[in-house]
């Protein structure tokens, strides 16, 4: 079989499929997770969540769905803690994660499931998914999109002053439990893919990557569910690839090449931050008074290689922090 | 002070407010008529917030009643006619945005779910935008912005909302002079238009000009409510009457009591 083969197997179609809308979903609810700096959030209802597909293993009933409860109250939990404590409130959540996981695992042990069945919930699998799957995931992703586009306005003034919303008259609380519950739903859409312990990664990454060339929010949410989608299905291929020779869980591919492109546009960020710095028009100064240079043994004009900026009637050179324009014989600080 | 209007933008009847069990605010009467732009000084923790929060409905009142426009605050809903400006928030959050993008949030109150923004929308938040100044900013990133002119885009935010009502919790603090005459060349416009302003401010400055009446804050009481005042003067204000029980120095206005413990077991008595 070669590597062409692997896209006429019906699992891999399956897996294909759940990763896109995953790359779609994930960095969705995550850009307002980074906008409200709760980056983190995500690691935690994704470790709370596999206690729920613990409890699926051990009654038989599909994990995908009491994944999705658990994860939901785990958010919900979460979220309450988060609104009452402060410095208690980071422990608490603390102690969420740890429980989660270590739930999981125990009720994982107890249903008589192997570390290797949870192991694909863990890190992600390429030939667990069911066409049951596939349509719970197409449903949850159409779910989150509608929710988080739709409500775009309202969750991006909750999220960035949730203060200026409620005098607003929005329903603070309410809009933070739907976040909550919206990244435990994706969570739960992401788990067959990248796998409950890395998918916060798909949540925060791909906001990291766009958030290097985007000014706006709505270009750093296109950007992010973008590289998102680059991510989980380039991932997904690129384990499938590699599986001829080793097993890898696309779980890793995925988020590893999702950091390949963040440190890839890493410098093209840097670029671009300094050129919209230099681009920037100097802000309107009142006539400062008249500042000659002392000595300057460079001589500015069209190919000195500085670069000239225009300044209301003539021109300025910008180097090693000053800004000259000639005056007569000498340069002029400006 | 004896309520006159009783719908006016805002009334405070007796208003007390606890926060953590302590008394903040105790027994603040404040009236702000249509169209009066009213200064509130005082000195830091003097209780200013505190009472910007109450009329805002973001902390409760647990004595007296706060009306906006006539109506209980329990029950008033027409939040859109509220702006507010809050004391120190950056204007930039985890994810890059726009100027733009932030002052539009602030017609977050007047768009209905699920619906594109509309012309209004438009036209409310380049309007509000150019009274700023910020018109050549808007694509700007609020993060390369200075922080004087990052407290105009909050302010700007509030105005997008076309509210009747303005209250601003000191958005001149650590803003440079040019700054400050922007502020209160933008103030002054909307003074024109009819709102009404309730400004928390250390320092007054270019704003001299606008100031109807100045409310001076004291531990939590209002100490002064009359014709403007500058800050030096505000600071020398002294109390309108002495309380005998605190002994020199003290601050604590309840005599007697040591803690919100001490507090709610005298209460129950
Ligand atoms: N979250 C809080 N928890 C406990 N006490 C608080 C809290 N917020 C305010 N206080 C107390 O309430 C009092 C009034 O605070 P407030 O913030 O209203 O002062 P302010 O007049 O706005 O001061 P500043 O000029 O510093 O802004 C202070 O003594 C402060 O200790
Ligand atoms: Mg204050
Ligand atoms: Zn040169
Ligand atoms: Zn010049
Ligand atoms: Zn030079
Ligand atoms: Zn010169």
């Amino acid at each position: 079989m070669t590597f062409w083969d692997l896209f006429s197997l019906g699992f891999m179609q399956r897996a294909l499929i759940a990763a896109l809308l995953t790359g779609l979903a994930a960095p969705a609810i995550g850009t307002f997770l980074v906008q409200r700096r709760l980056a983190l959030l995500g690691d935690g209802i994704g470790h709370v969540a596999v206690t729920g597909v613990a409890i699926g293993l051990l009654t038989g009933t599909s994990p995908t769905w009491t994944a999705v409860v658990v994860a939901v109250l785990g958010a919900v939990l979460m979220e309450l803690i988060r609104e009452r404590g402060h410095t208690n409130g980071d422990v608490a959540l603390a102690l969420l994660f740890y429980g989660g996981l270590a739930g999981g695992v125990l009720i994982t042990g107890i249903a008589g499931e192997g570390a290797a069945t949870l192991q694909a919930f863990l890190f992600g699998s390429l030939n667990a998914i069911s066409v049951g799957d596939v349509w719970s995931t197409i449903v949850l992703t159409v779910v989150v999109l509608t929710v988080t586009l739709g409500l775009l306005p309202q969750l991006f003034a909750v999220a960035s002053d949730p203060d200026f919303a409620r005098v607003a008259g929005l329903r603070v609380r309410t809009y933070n439990l739907l976040i909550a519950v919206l990244a435990a739903v994706s969570i739960t859409v992401a788990m067959r893919t990248v796998g409950l312990l890395l998918v916060s990664a798909l949540m925060v990454v791909p906001v990291a990557t766009s958030q290097q060339v985007a000014r706006s929010f709505r270009t750093t949410l296109a950007g992010a569910m973008l590289v998102g989608c680059v991510a989980a299905v380039g991932g997904l291929v690129l384990s499938a690839a590699l599986s001829f020779r080793v097993t890898v869980a696309p779980g890793p591919t995925i988020v590893l090449l999702a950091l390949a492109m963040f440190t890839a546009t890493w410098p093209l960020g840097v670029w671009l931050r300094r050129r919209s710095r230099l681009m920037a028009p100097f802000p309107e100064v009142t006539a400062t008074p008249h500042r000659s240079t002392v000595e300057h043994p460079h001589e500015h004009g069209e190919a000195c290689g500085h670069p000239a900026v225009p300044h209301g009637d003539h021109v300025d050179y910008v180097h090693d922090g000053h800004r000259h324009a000639v005056h007569g014989e000498h340069y002029d600080e400006h | 002070m004896t309520t006159s209007d009783p719908s006016a933008p805002v009334v405070l009847d007796q208003v007390s407010v606890p926060i953590g069990g302590r008394p903040v605010l105790r027994d603040v009467d404040l009236t702000v008529r249509s169209g009066e732009v009213v200064t509130l000084l005082g000195p830091n923790g003097s209780g200013k917030s505190t009472l910007v929060r109450a009329v805002t409905g973001l902390l409760p009142h647990t004595r007296g009643t706060v009306r906006l426009f006539g109506t209980p605050i329990e029950q008033f809903r027409d939040w859109p006619r509220l702006g507010f400006v809050p004391q120190r928030s950056s204007a930039a959050g985890g994810v890059p945005a726009t100027v733009r993008e932030v002052v539009a949030s602030g017609r977050v109150g007047r768009r209905r779910l699920l619906r594109p923004s509309g012309a209004a929308d438009r036209v409310a938040v380049e309007s509000a935008l150019e009274v700023v100044g910020l018109v050549d900013r808007a694509s700007y990133g609020v993060s390369q912005l200075s922080g004087g002119q990052q407290q105009r885009v909050l302010i700007a935010r509030a105005l997008a909302g076309e509210p009747d009502l303005l209250v601003l919790d000191e958005p001149t603090a650590g803003v440079d002079l040019p700054n400050q005459q922007a502020l209160a060349d933008a103030l002054g416009r909307l003074k024109a238009r009819g709102a009404t302003i309730l400004l928390v401010a250390h320092e007054i400055g270019p704003m001299m000009p606008l100031i109807d009446r100045s409310v001076v804050m004291r531990d939590g009481r209002v100490a002064y409510d009359g014709p403007p005042l500058t800050q030096e003067v505000a600071s020398h204000t002294h109390h309108a009457h002495d309380h005998p029980a605190d002994g020199p120095g003290s601050h604590d206005h309840v005599p007697h009591v040591a803690s919100p413990l001490d507090f709610e077991r005298r209460n129950r008595s």
